[in-house]
This record gives structure tokens, C-alpha cells and sequence, in this order.
């Protein structure tokens, strides 16, 4: 489920592998536990690369759509 | 679960353009994963972090028959081919949206990732530590890379 509160945005529109998971990393560095960013990729790549992610660093994805050519992705810091 | 990092190196021994891509874009992406990196350059290598050679990167179009627009190996070899070979990789890179080089090394800066220089193959092509670019570590020997990769989980040669 999309979640209610998104606390912050990362635009990585027109970016190819590895930044939007690079400018993830960077967001999430700066977040508390338990906030959520959405972050929003056209690299149809990402979508691998975010499960992965996700996968290696522990923090939930908690709901991934796509919209036409947009990606979007809500993750949880875990940890 | 304790959560140790996982720790990759890699050895990077390649100068030309399309080459310095496999081991920045592996770094970058491993430190946003949240492990820790190193990056040994070593031969050519050296010139991804050297201060003159790393945003003026070149690929070639002689003697490679896996590029994609094949080029006789004579005409390739004409003044002026390794430019227009350059300049076409960087095209398609940006048409793809991928990040030049000097972006993902800064990147790869910004996520932590150790760089180190080979002392020995930079004695044998007479580049001293000012040649290269301030944020690289130590520069150091076989051994002193190898006691760095010793508990790497995943350690590339590239």
C-alpha cells in the first residue's frame, strides 16, 4: 500500500544505474528510523537495482508502482 | 545478527574510457549498498585518478572487434579515429543518461570508497602521489593490497 506520509523525495528522473540508488543512499543517511522516502526513477533498471537494495541494506520497501514511464519506489529506514 | 560489512576490492588495471566504467560504477553501487569498497589502481588504471588524465579518458577503435560500429582496423588507425570513437561512446552514454566518469569518480568519493595507488607500477610509469588526485589513500604495494583484499567478500580483477 502507498503509504499516508511521505517525509522526503528523491528525484532520480533521467538517471541510469547506479545513481538513484546513490542518491537513495544519501537520503536515507540522512533520515530517522521509521521515515519514509519516495523516490522516483525512469531507469527501468531500478527496479532490480532498489530490490536489491533494499535486500542488502535491510531498509523496507514498502510499496514500489509504476506509473507510464515512472517508477516509484516508498522505502522505510529499518535500521 | 551482527551486521558486518560486506567488503569488496577491486583491482583496477585499465586507462581507456569504456573500461573506467565497470570498476566506478561497481564501487559507487557497492558503497550505496552499504559496504565497504577499495579500488587498487594499478597500470593504466592509473589513469582514472590521475589529476591530468581522468576527465580526458579515450577508447580507441583499433584492434577491439567487439565494439559495436566495426571499423577496419586501417582506418582505424587514422588520425582522428580515437577522437570520433570517444566522442561517439560519450554520446551514447549521455543519451542513456549515464553519468560521465568524473561524476561517478566524485560519486564514488562522496559514498567513502577507498582509492589506492599502485607504488610500483607508479614508479614505472614515473607518476608521483602530486600526479594523482588528493583523495587518494595510501599508496601501496602487492602485498599491502592483498592484506586489504585478505577478508573481502567479493575481490574483481578488472
Amino acid at each position: 500500500m502507498k503509504p499516508e506520509t511521505i517525509h522526503f523525495k528523491v528525484d532520480a528522473r533521467n538517471l541510469s544505474c547506479p545513481m538513484p540508488i546513490v542518491k537513495l543512499k544519501k537520503q536515507i543517511n540522512t533520515m530517522e528510523v521509521g521515515q519514509i522516502v519516495e523516490l522516483v526513477a525512469t531507469d527501468p533498471g531500478s527496479q532490480s537495482d532498489v530490490k536489491g537494495w533494499s535486500q542488502q541494506t535491510g531498509h523496507e520497501l514498502v510499496h514500489n508502482e509504476q506509473v507510464d514511464k515512472e517508477y516509484f519506489y516508498y522505502i522505510k529506514k529499518s535500521k | 545478527m551482527t551486521a558486518e560489512k560486506r567488503k569488496m576490492a577491486i583491482i583496477a588495471t585499465k586507462g581507456t574510457l569504456d573500461m573506467a566504467y565497470p570498476p566506478i560504477i561497481l564501487a559507487t553501487t557497492a558503497a550505496a549498498l552499504d559496504w565497504e569498497v577499495g579500488i587498487f589502481f594499478t597500470f593504466y588504471g592509473l589513469n582514472l585518478i590521475n589529476k591530468k588524465k581522468y576527465k580526458k579518458l579515450k577508447v580507441g577503435s583499433v584492434g577491439n572487434p567487439a565494439q559495436p560500429l566495426p571499423v577496419p582496423n586501417v582506418v582505424g588507425a587514422l588520425p582522428g579515429m580515437t577522437s570520433m570513437a570517444t566522442r561517439i561512446m560519450k554520446r551514447w552514454m549521455k543519451k542513456s543518461n549515464v553519468a560521465t566518469y568524473p561524476d561517478l569518480l566524485q560519486a564514488a568519493i562522496d559514498s567513502d570508497v577507498k582509492l589506492f595507488g599502485c607504488q610500483m607500477t607508479m614508479d614505472v610509469f614515473g607518476m608521483k602521489r602530486d600526479d594523482l588526485i588528493p583523495e587518494v589513500g595510501d599508496c601501496l604495494g602487492a602485498a599491502g593490497f592483498l592484506n586489504y583484499a585478505a577478508d573481502a567478500d567479493i575481490t574483481l580483477f578488472i
